[in-house]
């Protein structure tokens, strides 16, 4: 994804200055045009969130790189999922900065903005519209204008028609295409949820929980997925689960450690397994 | 996907519907003499007509509580808006009929008013009075909407809040000084567009229209919930948070719901008003809103055609029931609200769609089929 996106941004570079001689490209670099020339996903600094007096976060500092898959665990209270709703908007944070691409001021967008830029968040608690059906599910989170006017005289087109059917054999719910989404196990509807956000083409995935509730064999399958994603788009995993912790990051990738609202420790999952403050935090010694 | 804006079933109930209010209630009413069994009665014209107007109401509150999931509980404002708008020109149109022979209403020159105040100004056009039907509640459900909304009200505190707003709207229209003629309201209508109004053909004109309303406004809601921005509508009922990480904005997407929604009970109250000759406060109260809210329920949320069963079929039975056991029917509200709330969630259509139900049946024949 990286070189496509240097590539597409590169072609949109010339043909702006093309239809625009003399003008500045930087000028057109707003909403929804964030910049991973860098190659730099999503950085976090210095983010602090208190709530009455509890520091839920504490000076985090983050940086995901694009196409770059990467756990984060950490005990109960860490502050996994504020950090979560700090990025896509939910909470605002009291101090610190949180930057999509090197242009993008994250904490100056509403959470729509944010989705619509290309940040994608899957909830701990799978949440999808149970009263629809799944592919209407995933219709909804396709990539269009989310305008109302839009939504009123939208129509799907074949090519969006086969990107829900590309998605749902993906997530493995073929069978379950005309179901009730309500209908569905508690996996299902995880997978559901990992679909609805496939659909929207996000850059960077941020996922609470996924596997929470899952069979083994579930959590296999979502692990082979997620590291299918890898490369295409930047994942950001919280998980207790350290068997599917161990299986994402195949004893290479960074895994970051939290522990009371800021990073830990940093590294591979066996170093940072080894550190000393690591094990006094998870063993409570 | 349910995108189809109609089946063909659904097409042919809806033409037969058109063709039972334009062609078979005129002729049964005026055209059937009146010792034939066939003869549909005067009373039981305005009587449809008034069931009408509720079912209308009725389909609104649907669009809002069963599809968007946000109970108002003061739509009654909206659809005594509409009325007050329609009476006020009915008003001017008794001209000097009046109890004091005035030009003015009768309540102005009780009051000692020596001219229209300006909030009357436009009330010899009907055109202009019609706009302001329409444009009254409108502005007043996009501006609370649009507060409310953005301040992510929602659930029962947004439910109470309408409930205070129609509350308080009843409070002031109580007021002889605001000019709506306190809590007498508007009454003795005399004519419409200088047609007598308590005329059989009229009366039968106005069910007719009102009946030609409740299926536009019954198809054009269809378009509604089967469009993406219907199913987003829905999205934001099940699960509005995913709605808004999935990059909609719902407030843009409730306020033009709400708004809408309010719209059409207006229309209703506009059509109303003429057909039982009265409009006052009592229109706001809370509990003419509740109603609007139990009907939909009974007649099953979701649906668009349940909260225009659960209309007919509360109001029929009021009808029936307050001239059968005048002093049960409360007693039967509230039996048939505990009833429908313990043993069908899904109110009646819900009972007919079921597995085992009728619509059930019929479908699963046709898909084997």
């Amino acid at each position: 994804m990286t070189p496509d996106l240097m590539r597409q941004g590169a072609e949109r570079k010339a043909a702006w200055e093309a239809a625009h001689p003399g003008g500045r490209f930087s000028a057109v670099a707003r909403v929804g045009e964030p910049d991973f020339r860098h190659g730099v996903a999503l950085y976090v600094e210095d983010i602090s969130v208190s709530f009455d007096g509890f520091k839920a976060l504490n000076k985090l500092s983050l940086a995901i790189d694009v196409g770059e898959l990467r756990c984060i665990i950490g005990p109960n209270g860490a502050g996994k999922t504020t950090m979560m709703d700090v990025i896509t908007g939910k909470t605002r944070p009291d101090a610190g900065r949180v930057s999509f691409g090197a242009t993008i001021d994250l904490l100056q967008l509403t959470e729509p903005q944010i989705a619509q830029i290309g940040v994608g968040r899957k909830f701990q608690k799978p949440t999808v519209y149970e009263q629809l059906t799944v592919t209407e599910n995933l219709e909804l989170a396709l990539k269009a204008d989310r305008r109302v006017r839009a939504a009123l005289f939208a129509k799907l087109t074949g090519a969006q028609r086969d990107r829900i059917a590309e998605v749902l054999a993906l997530i493995h719910l073929k069978e379950e295409a005309g179901r009730t989404a309500g209908l569905l196990s508690h996996g299902q509807k995880q997978w559901l949820e990992i679909g609805m956000l496939l659909m929207q083409d996000p850059v960077l995935l941020l996922l609470d929980e996924p596997v929470a509730g899952m069979t083994d064999e579930e959590t296999e399958r979502t692990a082979e997925l997620f590291l299918s994603l890898e490369g295409q788009h930047s994942l950001v995993v919280v998980e207790h689960d350290m068997h599917f912790v161990e299986q994402l990051t195949e004893g290479r990738k960074t895994v970051t450690v939290l522990h009371e609202g800021s990073v830990l420790a940093e590294g591979k999952l066996a170093e940072v397994q080894a550190d000393e403050k690591v094990i006094e935090v998870y063993l409570g010694r | 996907m349910n995108t189809r804006l109609l089946t063909a079933r659904g097409w042919t109930a809806v033409l037969a519907a058109l063709l039972a209010v334009v062609v078979g209630l005129p002729l049964l009413n005026l055209a059937v003499p009146a010792d034939s069994v066939f003869h549909v009665s005067d009373y039981a014209v305005s009587l449809t007509g008034k069931i009408l107007c509720y079912a209308i109401a009725a389909l609104a509150m649907d669009l809002i509580w069963g599809y968007t999931g946000i109970l108002s509980l003061g739509h009654g404002l909206f659809f005594a808006l509409g009325g007050y708008g329609m009476g006020m020109y009915l008003m001017r149109q008794i001209g000097t009929e009046g109890q004091y022979r005035s030009e003015l209403p009768d309540f102005m020159v009780f009051l000692n008013w020596k001219e229209l105040p300006w909030h009357w100004a436009l009330s010899d056009s009907f055109v202009a009075q019609m706009v302001l039907v329409l444009a009254v509640p409108g502005l007043l459900a996009f501006v609370f909407g649009w507060f409310a909304f953005r301040s992510r009200i929602k659930g029962v505190y947004f439910s109470i809040i309408t409930q205070a707003l129609t509350f308080a709207a009843m409070l002031l229209f109580f007021r002889n000084e605001t000019g709506f003629g306190g809590n007498n309201g508007f009454t003795d209508f005399k004519r419409l567009l200088g047609v007598p109004i308590a005329t059989p053909e009229m009366r039968v004109t106005l069910a007719v229209l009102t009946g030609v309303v409740l299926i536009a406004f019954f198809v054009m809601a269809r378009a509604i919930v089967t469009s993406r921005y219907g199913r987003v509508l829905q999205a934001i009922r099940d699960a509005e948070s995913r709605v808004m990480f999935t990059g909609y904005d719902p407030v843009a997407y409730k306020l033009s719901i709400w708004t809408l929604s309010a719209v059409m009970c207006a229309v209703a109250g506009a059509l109303y008003v003429p057909q039982v000759g009265i409009i006052n406060p009592s229109e706001m109260t809370p509990a003419a809103s509740i109603e609007i809210a139990i009907w939909a329920a009974v007649g099953g949320r979701a649906t668009l055609i349940g909260p225009i069963v659960g209309a007919v079929f509360v109001n029929g039975a009021k009808s029936w029931f307050t001239q059968a056991f005048p002093e049960y029917w409360l007693y039967f509200l509230g039996a048939l609200f505990i009833a429908v709330t313990l043993f069908l969630p899904n109110g009646i259509v819900g009972l007919l769609r079921k597995p085992g139900g009728i619509v059930g049946l019929l479908k699963r024949k046709g898909a084997r089929e």
